[in-house]
């Protein structure tokens, strides 16, 4: 943990660096303009002084060459900002390729994490060094927001959506985890921490931790305890679509829409089933809602993903890098 | 110029003849009155926080009280101090006198909104004194309306009511500003503060309904489950966000926009020297307004908004920066070769100056979509609205009731205790708010009732700077309110300034002119008269 008082957080992550290269420039430009203005003042003020009771100003009603020279100076460097703000955004939320991915589910007041592996967590992340790490997030109860500091990356974790944040841990240590979405009475209690692991060390921990069995078990035993394969049958006899091959592929809706079926659509598909039927099926499917936590649908998303050649978790349970897949219908949605 | 014995304060006495009256200097004076009184009210809450965070652990007051504390902050100052403050106060009382008008256009729609301000502040009192609210000032779903457990619907009352105030004096002085000039005022001659308040109403008008009827779904879907918002009701939360800071961010414009006003003013009048780039100053005003009702999505950035909209809200947000990067490089300019004074107002505008030019591009951290992910609900944030929230607004509503209070009261203050008091508030000020950027880089999330010990320190600093703070704005009250009884009468133009209110008494009488007054130049035009009585002295 750092000193008693520093000024200037850790950098841990591959995206820290960029985040603080944006904010040095900002701070250079703020206070060039502050010293500027208040030097202006200080020397207008002292050399302009008022010399004696009637004494007036010099009447000048302004100069279009300066108004022109202030307004495009400025609309320059703001337009140069917004331009590396805009590149550091999408660095920090396209997801590269094999990304390992873990799961999120934020309450009042905790974070619980599930691995591919199957080790859980709560208020603790473990990961390792040297490896892009996505996590995917959902909300039981209201808005809650995901930070590390030290990563310098943050998402908000939304009821009834997903939402994505990745990182690259570059040094082993413990780094804060906060909620930064006001959340209610303990929001400040919310807090826990990440720990960024050699590469070694995690798959030790991995190893030494219990496993529940991985999100695609667990899905596929709740894929039968919920009775889904009674209508979602292997062939396409079922009263419902058939699941193989579904995720990451284009879905004809009824209405003539299409969507692509990613871990949103399977969601709204379980709890709100009528939203979105797809084309040439009866809405017949009952709603779920209420029935699946937040965690037992992220195990059924993760089973359906299983049933698909494109949507195999990448990095289940281990700590080397996978093959780079195509995974571009994930990174497009909100 | 003497003033006649009969004036807008001594002409009716008794409570009826001010709770009744019709006259905008009168319902000045009493947004002045309530509008302190919830200023002290706020700044209360505002001292539990800072006392709070003196350490790490939760040990002045337990969770849910911290969180009814910022909430109630928040929602006291926002709502019913910085939107009315220099509107409803200095904007009455000079809006009539500086276009040469006898009143607003609609005097008893002036009273009305007072009554509609005072309504909307007791339903907030009711909801702080029957166990608060703890939603945050920006009530956000779906804790808002399904989770919290607090007196949420009371407040949103209180904020509905309270906004009608705010459309009905935009309102009032949109009409007034167009109909209401007296002969040779034209759009041009009219003076800066005027220009400034033409823009904030415009935004108080447009704007208003939609926190309105926004506040309005939040009670809805907490007391009759209609699924707006709510997830579990097949609401969207992100929506409420969007219809929020919709109304929210261009209120922000509503409480600067009129203390640039006053800065304009005060500038010229101790630089004894007209506006340079009249027209930008103006104009941009009014971009301010526009642009700034464009840019609300610049708070959605990490709440998963489509990464397109946001370059548009991100562009957007860098653009309103230019107009108010123009007004301060003007302001400026103003006072070369100016006869400069470095009265008490003149030294609150220049606080201004410093403090809202840090305020702004601090501003530009938090547009950089980049940037603005890891300090976006951090300390970062809370220390850059401050800036321009604390060290515009405020920095310019006690800058403007420096220079105009002699006009308002017909008494001059002690000028040494304000000078001292407006150091101490500048000092305050930055002690208070400055390691407050340094925190939220750090990365200290805000609203957090404890925190980790590392963060200590720069709390420690901030609530030493909140302390005499404190001290800078309690100065202000007592010797304003000294210069009431025992301050020397003060002539018409105590400052040598330019313009319509200063060429009547002060105290001025209760139909500002005997005779509508028939304009020939803009304000603050010093040269012509003086050159002709001393050539070759500037």
């Amino acid at each position: 943990m750092p000193t008693n008082f520093p000024l200037f957080p850790q950098q841990a992550s591959a995206q820290a660096g960029q985040v603080d290269a944006i904010y040095f420039f900002m701070v250079a430009v703020t206070a060039f303009f502050a010293l500027l203005i208040a030097g202006l003042i200080v020397f207008f003020s002292v050399r302009f002084r008022r010399r004696h009771r009637d004494e007036i100003g010099v009447p000048i009603h302004g100069s279009l060459a300066l108004e022109l020279l202030w307004t495009f100076v400025p609309f320059v460097i703001a337009m140069g900002m917004f331009g590396w703000g805009a590149k550091v955004f999408f660095d920090l939320y396209r997801v590269p390729a094999g990304a390992m991915e873990i799961f999120v589910v934020g309450k009042q007041w905790m974070w619980k994490v599930q691995h591919m592996g199957g080790q859980r967590e709560i208020n603790e992340l473990h990961v390792p060094i040297g490896r892009p790490v996505k996590l995917i997030m959902g909300s039981e109860d209201v808005i809650h927001s995901f930070y590390i500091p030290a990563f310098r990356v943050k998402a908000d974790v939304i009821p009834g959506r997903y939402n994505t944040l990745w990182f690259e841990a570059t040094k082993p240590g413990t780094y804060h985890l906060f909620c930064a979405e006001y959340c209610g009475t303990k929001h400040s209690g919310m807090i826990g921490s990440v720990v960024a692991m050699e590469p070694a060390q995690y798959q030790a921990w991995l190893d030494g931790g219990p496993a529940d069995g991985t999100p695609v078990d667990a899905g596929a035993k709740l894929f039968q305890d919920l009775a889904c394969h009674t209508c979602h049958q292997q062939d396409s006899q079922g009263r419902g679509p058939v699941l193989t091959n579904l995720f990451g592929s284009q879905v004809q809706l009824q209405g003539g829409r299409t969507v692509v079926a990613d871990e949103a659509y399977i969601r709204e598909s379980i709890v709100n089933p009528q939203a979105m039927v797809k084309a040439g099926f009866q809405p017949l499917m009952p709603t779920f809602q209420g029935l699946v936590t937040e965690e037992q649908l992220l195990q059924l998303i993760s089973y359906v993903r299983s049933l698909s050649d494109a949507g195999a978790a990448p990095g289940a349970g281990t700590a080397a890098p996978t093959q780079p897949q195509d995974r571009s219908t994930l990174e497009n949605k909100r | 110029m003497e003033a006649p014995a009969l004036n807008y304060l001594n002409n009716g006495h008794g409570a009826a003849s001010w709770l009744l009256t019709k006259d905008h200097k009168r319902i000045a004076l009493l947004y002045l009155a309530s509008i302190t009184a919830f200023f002290a009210l706020g700044g209360f809450f505002a001292m539990m926080i800072r006392l709070e965070l003196l350490t790490p652990a939760g040990d002045v007051t337990s969770p849910e009280m911290y969180n009814r504390m910022f909430t109630m902050h928040g929602v006291v100052m926002v709502f019913f101090f910085l939107i009315p403050s220099i509107p409803a106060v200095l904007g009455n009382f000079l809006i009539p006198i500086m276009i040469g008008a006898k009143d607003l256009a609609f005097p008893r729609i002036n009273l009305l909104s007072w009554y509609i301000y005072v309504l909307g502040g007791l339903f907030t009192l009711v909801a702080a004194l029957s166990g608060g609210v703890d939603t945050g000032w920006t009530f956000y779903t779906p804790y808002s309306t399904a989770a919290a457990n607090s007196h949420v619907i009371t407040a949103a009352v209180g904020i509905f009511i309270t906004g009608f105030s705010s459309i009905l004096t935009g309102l009032n002085f949109i009409v007034t500003i167009h109909r209401m000039r007296a002969p040779g005022m034209t759009w041009f001659r009219l003076p800066l503060f005027v220009w400034a308040h033409y823009a904030t109403s415009l935004i108080m008008i447009l704007g208003t309904p939609v926190i309105a009827i926004t506040i309005l779904m939040v009670a809805a879907e907490r007391a009759l489950h209609l699924g707006i918002f709510d997830p579990a009701l097949g609401g969207d939360p992100v929506l409420f966000q969007h219809l929020f800071w919709f109304y929210s961010h261009p209120a922000v414009y509503i409480m600067i926009l009129p203390a640039m006003g006053v800065i304009s003013e005060v500038v010229q009048a101790f630089s004894r020297k007209n506006i340079f780039g009249y027209s930008f100053i103006a104009f941009s005003s009014l971009a301010i307004a526009v642009i700034g009702f464009l840019v609300w999505g610049h708070h959605l950035f990490v709440a998963g908004q489509s990464t397109y909209a946001g370059l548009v809200f991100s562009v957007l947000s860098f653009m309103v920066a230019v107009p108010s990067a123009i007004k301060v490089f003007n302001w400026t300019a103003t006072i070369y070769k100016g006869s400069v004074s470095l009265d008490s107002p003149m030294l609150y505008a220049f606080g201004f100056l410093g403090l809202f030019t840090i305020g702004g591009l601090t501003g530009l951290f938090l547009g950089a979509m980049g940037l603005d992910i890891h300090v976006h609900d951090t300390y970062f944030v809370v220390a850059h609205f401050h800036y321009i929230m604390v060290g515009g607004a405020i920095m310019g509503y006690l800058g403007g009731l420096h220079y105009w209070w002699p006009k308002i009261s017909g008494r001059l203050y002690s000028e040494p205790w304000a000078k001292l008091s407006a150091v101490i508030v500048f000092v305050g000020f930055n002690l208070t708010f400055f390691p407050q950027f340094i925190a939220g880089y750090i990365g200290m999330p805000r609203r957090y009732h404890v925190y980790p010990p590392e963060f200590q320190v720069l709390n420690v600093l901030s609530s030493a700077g909140a302390s005499v703070l404190a001290v800078g704005y309690v100065l202000p009250l007592i010797y304003l309110t000294y210069s009431i009884f025992a301050g020397a009468k003060s002539p018409a133009d105590p400052w040598g300034a330019k313009g319509l209110e200063w060429e009547i008494p002060s105290p001025p009488p209760t139909e500002n002119f005997g005779i509508t007054p028939i304009v020939t130049h803009g304000t603050h035009q010093y040269a012509p008269r003086i050159e002709k009585k001393e050539v070759g002295v500037v």
